[in-house]
């Protein structure tokens, strides 16, 4: 009891001071998670309306194994890339291991399954509704991927902001891959784990408050906006 | 590749349309068959028939959005040999108008910037057709909140922006109102007006007589007559469109 009302004091404190350590972590944290978000959705979303356009063979295998991605354990995925950027492994020259590049390339192969997989099944509503129009307009089904992307852009905004709260709150793959090094790749979840380790809860709950402020002030102002633009389009 | 929207008398003709026996089954059940019949230009074409008969059908089979399993559908114009052509030249609105989630202008535009028009002339031509059907006033306001009868106008814009050479249309006023609907007659009698072969169905009787040139009855995926309008309302030639003219046929 006593930790809580302690950790709620002292998060408080930091947020009103600006606490320049706390202020370092957040940015990394958000500039870390919003930019594999960025990479994620460039790359799932246009993934997913492709699936849910065109048939091939092995198509159905392909969202099987895409849908078993979304629950990829951060820790694996945060493993093998490691292998990959250690100094021996084949990406090792660019040096990115323990830098927030490799751990953003960690969360873009957390974030683009979740964010492909959630998209597919958007457009695929989407296309049903659309197809005959789209197709008798003379739209072959590559050429719809854009149009249904951007026509669906509200309900594919769920996709991403899914895909975005997995990557601020995994610490699995950004630990092992940035080390959490002070300064350089510590993150918010990294923190709290290593604050909770060394015995300091109320300082790893204080950070803990401030992610969750922040993750649901996102989501909320998001969505308020996403809203009120779905509203205006009667969408 | 662009295309110039030339018109339509000076653009290499894409009808007559020329159905050889066509037939559509699903698991060995036809739910249309041995269907010849020709679409020339000229006045509208009517397809009447009860619910079920392959109306709707037809109209896709026609218009290429699905495959006969029997027969064949031929293009017999000039233009027939270009592919892009027989994607572009032809247009269909439906029953329940498919609008996309943009501004009304920004529906209209959509196809003609596929058909490699420049940003000004898409918007002039836009917004041309939006004063003939009476929605320029709207232009800004989001396609999907408009009313039934302005999103049908609206689809119906659409087609004639791209000023095709037949426009078949499923059923174009059967969720509106008597208001909505004789707006919706009067643009597609205008669209015929500018050489547009009109190819249709409804249920809506009173308006198959003002807008028909001549009906094609279908009754259980068959053609059972092809008469001009004047002669059918008065004495058609089958009996199942005796029937149904009378109210008599109920499938």
């Amino acid at each position: 009891m006593n930790t809580i009302s302690e950790a709620f004091l002292l998060s408080l404190q930091m947020m009103v001071q600006f606490d320049p350590e706390l202020m370092r972590i957040v940015g990394l944290s958000l500039r870390v998670s919003l930019t594999a978000v960025l990479i994620g959705s460039a790359i799932g979303l246009p993934f997913g309306a492709l699936l849910a356009l065109t048939r091939f063979p092995g198509r159905h295998g392909c969202i099987v194994v895409l849908n078993a991605c979304m629950g990829l354990p951060p820790v694996v995925v945060g493993l093998v890339v490691y292998l990959i950027l250690s100094r021996s492994g084949p990406l090792g020259a660019l040096g990115w291991l323990f830098t927030p590049i490799g751990m953003v390339m960690a969360q873009v192969v957390l974030i683009t399954p979740i964010v492909a997989a959630l998209s597919h099944q958007t457009v695929a509503d989407l296309w049903s509704e659309y197809e005959e129009q789209l197709r008798s307009l003379g739209l072959t089904p590559l050429k719809a991927i854009a149009t249904l992307l951007w026509d669906g852009r509200f309900s594919l905004s769920t996709a991403v902001f899914a895909g975005f709260g997995r990557a601020i709150a995994e610490v699995g793959a950004i630990m092992i891959v940035g080390g959490n090094i002070a300064g350089v790749t510590r993150t918010m979840t990294t923190a709290i784990s290593l604050e909770t380790s060394r015995g300091d809860l109320a300082l790893a709950m204080a950070l803990g408050i401030v992610l969750l402020t922040i993750t649901i002030g996102i989501n909320a102002a998001a969505s308020a906006f996403g809203n009120a633009a779905r509203r205006r389009q009667g969408a | 590749m662009s295309m110039q929207m030339a018109p339509l008398h000076a653009r290499p003709v894409l009808l007559p349309l020329q159905l050889q026996d066509v037939g559509y089954s699903i698991n060995g059940q036809a739910l249309v068959s041995h269907i010849t019949l020709s679409f020339e230009a000229g006045a509208p074409t009517l397809v009447l028939g009860p619910n079920g008969a392959g109306k709707s059908l037809l109209l896709r089979l026609c218009h290429g959005l699905i495959q006969p399993t029997q027969g064949q559908v031929i293009w017999q114009g000039t233009a027939a040999q270009n592919p892009q052509s027989l994607r572009f030249d032809q247009a269909m609105v439906f029953q329940k108008p498919v609008l996309l989630r943009r501004s009304v202008l920004a529906n209209i535009e959509f196809p003609l910037k596929l058909r490699g028009l420049d940003a000004t002339a898409r918007r002039s031509k836009a917004m041309a057709v939006l004063e003939r059907v009476g929605l320029a006033a709207l232009a800004e306001r989001p396609a999907r909140v408009l009313s039934g009868g302005e999103q049908q106008r609206l689809a119906l814009a659409r087609a004639w922006a791209l000023e095709p050479q037949i426009l078949f249309l499923d059923e174009p006023s059967a969720a509106l109102d008597p208001g909505a609907t004789r707006q919706v007659e009067g643009i597609i009698a205008s669209i015929a007006a500018t050489g547009t072969k009109i190819v249709m169905t409804t249920h809506d009787l009173g308006q198959a007589r003002r807008l028909a040139g001549d009906v094609i009855f279908l009754h259980r995926g068959g053609v059972t007559e092809r008469t001009p309008a004047s002669e059918f309302f008065n004495m058609p030639r089958s009996d199942a469109a005796r029937a149904f003219l009378q109210g008599d046929l109920l499938w």
